[in-house]
């Protein structure tokens, strides 16, 4: 009786299935679905992109963090943020408290606030407790002053793409005018007022202008050549630490924990082959 | 409730002798995980799953305990409240990527086990009952991990509880009433978020409920085993304590080991990088896909796409849940009494299709939805369905088993080159 029931069920099943499968090929050979732009070469994946934080050795490089920290500073920040970011978390990518105390003093975006007399809204410098305050007030501020663009703040950027770092340095080095073959294969894509031509972005045109474009656009401390692909890593780079700072203790316990765990499944296997070594099984 | 042969437990401890004769605790967990359970004693590793089934509950319990002290289930600030964990709570990091590591792989080891019983037909009698409380845990699991991914209110959390709570919506009729009833409103919100916080902390502690009462269920007829030949004496079987304590202790280890090196080196591969855009009921993600557990059976969904008397949508549903539930009937589809399928050479043929089947609807289900895709559903769909409620119940009328085996210590020993019949599991010390 079950078994009846089921055949005449599962039957059910697979005569749906074909029945969808039917119309499936039928519509595609009546008329087949458009490739899109994103499935065809016209649109490119990441640039390869070799950063110290990779692999399970990766650590990161403090002193490419702090250019990178520089490049934000001096040329994202006008319209990114990074709001999970605190002043205080920079002690980790080499500066001392007075440094963190003078660099979050002197943040030229200034840190939102009440006045303490009369209650109104005011603004005060930032303190190293501080997250980084956010270049525009609001999504409507932003999308105002961006011809109706909202840019994506950065803190998690390089865990919410795919490609992750190599993605953001893909984008910031990537940007090429059109090809006649790509016009001619997809005359939708071409580039409309106000966007900008970047077969690295999904839809291949970004809201976002070119930004890092000349060799020299910072000045770096350490003396590093600061050519576009050298900002364009180095912001990377910085944009790995601002998603994950966990990562050297993360892999540091990786290891230690790995240790252990190879040492106790030595012991658990010894025990194993003790406690059975008189039993066939 | 176990074999004549079991040992009993006899404490010789003054304070153990004290606590046993008011309240038999340590004798109940000597009977059940201790030296007074006898267990077959050719199970292989692939036994292991049940137990690390359990270590992986039981690590989801405790980070998730410790999470629930410092999320906060509010769609305004639960993106921000994970992120503070991630970065300002000491450790939380460990115990965030643990937690989501670990439900990970609680469904590898659960798949596992679950298909350790399709091959060596542990759901047959006198083992029906054990086989139906697993598919209870199996059902009680997906709706736990499906609330908890809801959670961290990204991108993928906010779309998959719409898309999830949508497929209510094909109920005729009543469907959408359905839909805004489990939501709290008409799209995922603040109630959404609430109820499913509520919930994901209390699931797992009705799946502890109800491992218990499958292991109760597995204890009364004992183990089966690689053979599926019923132990005859006391030769066959070993007490689970030092015995299998010590093989599952190994296998912790290992299953431990393999655990630790995706958290730690690799924490957010097997999740979606759209996760980490908070949740916004504006901007549709271009491929809304659920995590990597739930791939084949998003697949079936899919897969169902021409009206055919009923709404399409409503086949995908039925058809989705009807592939789980199914489940429940296979002890009585599958009326061969050989259970193992080492014995049983056709049987074994499908079962290894049915594996393939299962990993091409995963790949399926994690692509986007092309002709391609769509079609290669459709057609290892139907093979799912068609192996379950067809081919199973035929092939286990026509099929011709090899020998069996007259008892597990003669299978064990002709394994050995069976020279030696005086090897015998030892006796009680």
């Amino acid at each position: 009786m079950v078994r009846n029931l089921a055949m005449l069920v599962g039957a059910a099943f697979v005569a749906v299935l074909a029945w969808s499968l039917f119309w499936t090929v039928k519509g595609q050979i009546t008329e087949p679905a458009a490739v899109t732009v994103e499935a065809t070469e016209f649109h490119k994946h990441p640039k390869a992109l070799a950063l110290p934080s990779d692999g399970w050795f990766g650590k990161y490089d403090k002193r490419q963090l702090q250019r990178g920290f520089q490049v934000y500073q001096e040329v994202c920040a006008a319209c990114h943020s990074i709001r999970l970011v605190a002043f205080r978390d920079l002690k980790e990518i080499g500066y001392n408290d007075a440094q963190v105390k003078a660099i979050a003093k002197g943040w030229k975006i200034p840190q939102p606030s009440i006045n303490p007399e009369t209650g109104e809204v005011a603004t005060r410098p930032s303190v190293p407790a501080d997250h980084f305050p956010a270049p525009f007030a609001n999504e409507t501020a932003a999308r105002a002053a961006n011809n109706n663009a909202l840019p994506p703040d950065l803190s998690l950027m390089t865990k919410a793409r795919h490609g992750g770092a190599a993605y953001v340095y893909s984008i910031l080095t990537g940007y090429e005018p059109q090809s006649k073959e790509l016009l001619k294969a997809f005359p939708d894509v071409a580039t409309p007022q106000g966007l900008h031509a970047n077969p690295y972005f999904p839809t291949m045109n970004i809201a976002m202008a070119q930004q890092l474009t000349t060799d020299g656009q910072v000045t770096y401390m350490d003396g590093t050549k600061p050519t576009v692909d050298q900002m364009a890593k180095d912001v990377s780079a910085f944009m790995v630490w601002t998603a994950e700072p966990e990562l050297e203790s993360r892999h540091t316990a990786g290891f230690a924990v790995a240790i252990f765990l190879l040492i106790f499944c030595f012991l658990a296997w010894g025990a194993y082959q003790n406690v059975w070594r008189d039993v066939k099984h | 409730m176990s074999f004549p042969w079991a040992k009993h437990y006899a404490p010789t401890n003054p304070l153990m002798k004290w606590v046993d004769e008011r309240l038999p605790l340590p004798r109940f967990v000597y009977n059940a995980v201790g030296a007074g359970y006898p267990v077959p004693r050719n199970l292989n590793y692939f036994w292991n799953f049940g137990v690390l089934a359990g270590a992986a509950l039981a690590i989801q319990i405790v980070t998730g305990i410790v999470l629930a002290m410092h999320f906060a289930a509010n769609a305004g600030v639960a993106f921000d409240s994970v992120e503070h964990i991630m970065r300002d709570v000491n450790g939380g990091w460990f115990l965030r990527y643990a937690h989501a590591t670990g439900a990970s792989m609680f469904f590898v080891v659960v798949y596992i086990h679950i298909f350790r019983g399709l091959y060596y037909g542990s759901y047959k009698a006198p083992r029906e009952m054990v086989w139906l409380l697993g598919v209870v845990i199996f059902l009680l699991m997906m709706a736990t991990a499906f609330m908890g991914y809801v959670l961290p209110w990204g991108q993928m959390s906010f779309w998959g509880a719409q898309v999830i709570t949508g497929f209510f919506s094909a109920i005729p009729g009543i469907g959408d009433t359905i839909r805004v009833w489990l939501l709290g409103g008409y799209a995922p919100g603040d109630a959404t978020l609430n109820r499913f916080f509520s919930l994901h902390y209390l699931l797992p502690f009705v799946i502890a409920a109800v491992i218990i009462l499958h292991i109760w269920a597995l204890h009364i007829p004992g183990s089966s085993n690689p053979t599926g030949v019923e132990v005859k004496g006391e030769q066959d079987t070993v007490p689970f304590h030092p015995y299998y304590t010590a093989k599952d202790g190994m296998g912790l280890g290992v299953f431990l080991l393999i655990f630790a090196l995706l958290l730690f080196f690799a924490p957010n591969y097997l999740g979606h990088p759209d996760n980490y855009i908070p949740a916004n009921s504006l901007s549709t993600p271009a491929h809304i896909v659920p995590e990597w557990y739930f791939w084949p059976f998003y697949a079936i969904l899919r897969a169902f796409s021409s009206n055919f008397i009923l709404d399409a949508k409503l086949w995908g549903v039925l058809a989705m849940f009807g592939s789980i539930l199914l489940l429940f009937f296979l002890p009585w589809l599958d009326s061969s009494p050989v259970r193992s399928a080492n014995y049983r050479p056709v049987y074994r043929t499908f079962f290894w299709i049915l594996v393939v089947d299962i990993l091409i609807l995963g790949w399926c289900g994690g692509s986007a939805a092309t002709p391609f895709y769509a079609m290669l559903s459709q057609i290892c769909a139907a093979y799912y369905f068609a192996h379950f409620l067809i081919i199973i119940p035929i092939i286990s009328r026509a099929e011709r088993p090899r020998p069996l085996p007259n008892s597990i210590t003669e299978a064990v020993l002709s394994k050995h080159g069976g020279t030696s019949p005086a090897q015998t599991a030892p006796a009680a010390e």
